[in-house]
């Protein structure tokens, strides 16, 4: 999801008593991360291997992977400040942000992506739609990816420059060659193996900060009484004063976190963001490819709170900041606690994890970009038909070609950063159209060919417009940046919902035969493959799974809801 | 493949699921990539080892500025207990031998 803070201001006394230890700890996983490259070059034969591991990872490999995708760095550093600034309505990101996408993904949407074979999710839409919404989506995916991953690698450069003083640049490159070279080797497999390897490290870097900082503050109840009393009741709690018309700092009700963060926003970035969705095509089988976000659900629900508790206790601690009064800024809650709280050893692991993060935040995009550029645009429309070791050269080259390109975002970044949230933004704005497609596509059989490119085109269009025009110019009030995210995703879906039933009105339907697995209530052969020896255990139950993670999700809201 | 009918690569459905479920077939990472659990358990054994090392050693001020905890130790053996878990799982659950179809160079397998 998309980070609500920009983590390129961290201040710059922030320098970590690092020593040779903590180095040598950063070295074993450097070391280790090239193995995995070097290790995983034999498996790559065809440019299945190379993009989709084969379709062949079990179910708690690619579950991990699709969690640690999404843990980047800017996403740890991103909801602590969020946090510390918002307070607990940062459970929202969690709860209902990506828990009831994630499960939707796995129990509504997957049987679509996997069974119909296709490779990314642009090529859905050229199976559902036509070349133009394929070719449009393909483009503006792999543009996205090489700035997001820019983005990545300058939020790298940054921390790294304030935590351990090395030279931007020098982080930049040291970071974007290992990038490089485990994905060159190994493709795909090599960035899951990475990721998953990253989940545990970033685990074991979260769990001390998060334990010290409660001890610090006086545990759960210390925590919670000193910012009730600095902050007010509401800090504390995930639904308070969030009535329609009612003032709060998240400058959003409950109608606009329920549908545009809850609904749109969450839903277009879980389901249809292929960096995510990669993850699960690579599974071994259908059912693994639906265990996958269910899998990683279950994390994602109490990973909040290693993020959350750090960026509160860093609120207790130094109560100006974010403020003029303070140096320091929201983002450098984690950095904080960890320059005042880690000893040399366990210090190590939580740098090595924060690297590591930014690294896989990086890869997930490289790897799911070098797909759709290989497979979607080079494949389809420049060289088609030839061999496929020509493939996997080609995949391998426009790695190269988009780490480089990263490389050059990051630099441009670094001196336009405001330029580059904007343009963050911006492609946001892309994934809630392209779900909108989605969705509209798969349960209405109606919906025509030509509709498809015309609700992308709509539906980005309109909330730019909102955010850009109406929220920028001042036309509406709407109190903060967040606030009116919410509302441009929820005008850019109703935009595009529109457009494409008048388009589908006036255009011809797309043939039923032609239909055949990617429609629901439609079947394709493969959504009919038998289970696998031992996925009809109870517990690999996707319904089971899926429904006890959202569930669970709710229950957690009570304790903070009253 | 669609050596054929260059001109439709991939353009419909079924031409997709066809050479996709074909390169499946020739697919080599489920016979060659190796067990990510003998990463995992690996490097958290030998992270576990150093940083419970340095909690066995650590001085006061360490200890002192980790709110009283001795923060290296507990997480040594945290990390320690997580790598052995993972050598455990692998041994006894080892990874299912390839099917002897898919090491055959080349061979398309039938089911």
């Amino acid at each position: 999801m998309q980070t609500p803070t920009d983590p390129a201001y961290l201040a710059a006394e922030l320098r970590l008593p690092t020593n040779w230890l903590d180095y040598t700890i950063l070295a074993i996983y450097f070391v280790v991360v090239l193995g995995i490259g070097f290790a995983a070059r034999r498996s790559v034969k065809t440019s299945l291997d190379f993009f989709l591991s084969g379709r062949s990872l079990p179910a708690w490999v690619t579950g991990l992977a699709f969690i640690a995708a999404n843990l980047g760095a800017t996403e740890i550093l991103g909801m602590a400040a969020n946090s510390a600034q918002y307070g607990v309505y940062t459970t929202h990101w969690y709860w209902i942000g990506a828990i009831p996408a994630m499960v939707f993904l796995g129990l509504v949407m997957m049987p679509f992506y996997y069974g119909s074979k296709v490779r990314s999710v642009p090529e859905f839409l050229l199976l559902r739609f036509d070349r133009a919404a394929h070719l449009l989506s393909s483009i503006l995916f792999a543009c996205a990816a090489i700035l997001i991953a820019g983005v990545n690698l300058y939020a790298l450069a940054i921390v790294v420059e304030a935590l351990l003083g090395w030279p931007q640049w020098v982080a930049i490159v040291v970071a974007g060659f290992f990038v490089l070279a485990y994905i060159t080797l190994g493709g795909l497999s090599s960035a899951i193996y990475n990721e998953v390897l990253q989940f545990f490290v970033i685990l074991a870097a979260l769990i001390p900060i998060t334990v010290l900082g409660l001890k610090k503050v006086g545990g759960w109840d210390g925590l919670s009484d000193s910012l009730s009393a600095s902050h007010g009741d509401n800090f504390m709690t995930a639904w308070g004063g969030t009535g329609i018309g009612s003032d709060n700092p998240l400058g959003a009700n409950w109608l606009t976190i329920v549908l545009g963060l809850g609904f749109v926003l969450s839903f277009g970035y879980w389901t249809t963001n292929f960096a995510e969705v990669q993850r699960a095509l690579s599974a071994k089988n259908l059912s693994a490819a639906q265990r996958t976000p269910l899998i990683a659900a279950f994390p994602k629900i109490f990973i909040v709170f290693l993020v959350m508790i750090p960026g509160l206790v860093a609120a207790v601690l130094v109560p100006k900041i974010g403020t003029s009064g303070s140096d320091l800024q929201y983002n450098d809650a984690i950095p904080y606690l960890m320059e005042q709280l880690l000893p040399n050893g366990v210090l190590g692991i939580a740098v090595t994890g924060l690297l590591a993060a930014f690294m896989a935040g990086m890869a997930a995009n490289v790897s799911s970009f070098n797909t759709v550029f290989t497979t979607d645009i080079w494949a389809k429309y420049v060289k088609t038909g030839r061999e496929d070791a020509y493939y996997v050269r080609f995949g391998r080259l426009i790695t190269a070609i988009g780490v480089l390109a990263s490389i050059g975002t990051a630099f441009l970044a670094s001196s336009f950063s405001n330029i580059m949230a904007y343009l963050q933004t911006l492609f946001s704005f892309f994934n809630v159209p392209m779900f909108v497609v989605f969705i509209i596509g798969m349960f209405w059989k109606r919906a025509s060919v030509k509709s498809g490119f015309w609700g992308l085109i709509a539906g980005t269009t309109v909330a730019m417009l909102n955010y850009f025009w109406i929220y920028k110019q001042g036309v509406i009030d709407i109190p903060s940046d967040q606030g009116a995210n919410f509302v441009s995703a929820i005008a850019g879906f109703v935009a595009g919902a529109v457009v494409m039933v008048a388009v589908s009105l006036f255009t011809a339907p797309k043939p039923t035969a032609e239909l055949q697995g990617l429609v629901y209530g439609t079947r394709s052969p493969g959504m009919s493959e038998p289970p696998a020896e031992g996925d009809d255990a109870w517990y690999r139950k996707p319904a089971l799974l899926g429904w006890g993670a959202v569930i669970l999700a709710a229950a957690c809201y009570i304790p903070f809801s009253f | 493949m669609s050596a054929q009918h260059p001109e439709r690569h991939g353009w419909s459905e079924e031409e997709v699921a066809r050479e996709v479920a074909e390169l499946e077939t020739k697919s080599a990472t489920a016979a060659r990539l190796f067990d990510i659990r003998r990463i995992i358990g690996g490097l958290f054994v030998v992270y576990g080892v150093i940083v419970t090392i340095t909690g066995l050693t650590d001085s006061d001020a360490a200890i002192d500025k980790a709110e009283g905890i001795n923060i290296n130790l507990w997480t040594g053996l945290g990390m320690l207990l997580l790598g052995l878990f993972f050598l455990a799982w692998l041994k006894l659950r080892p990874t299912a031998p390839p099917p002897p179809d898919i090491t055959a160079e080349e061979e398309p397998a039938q089911h």
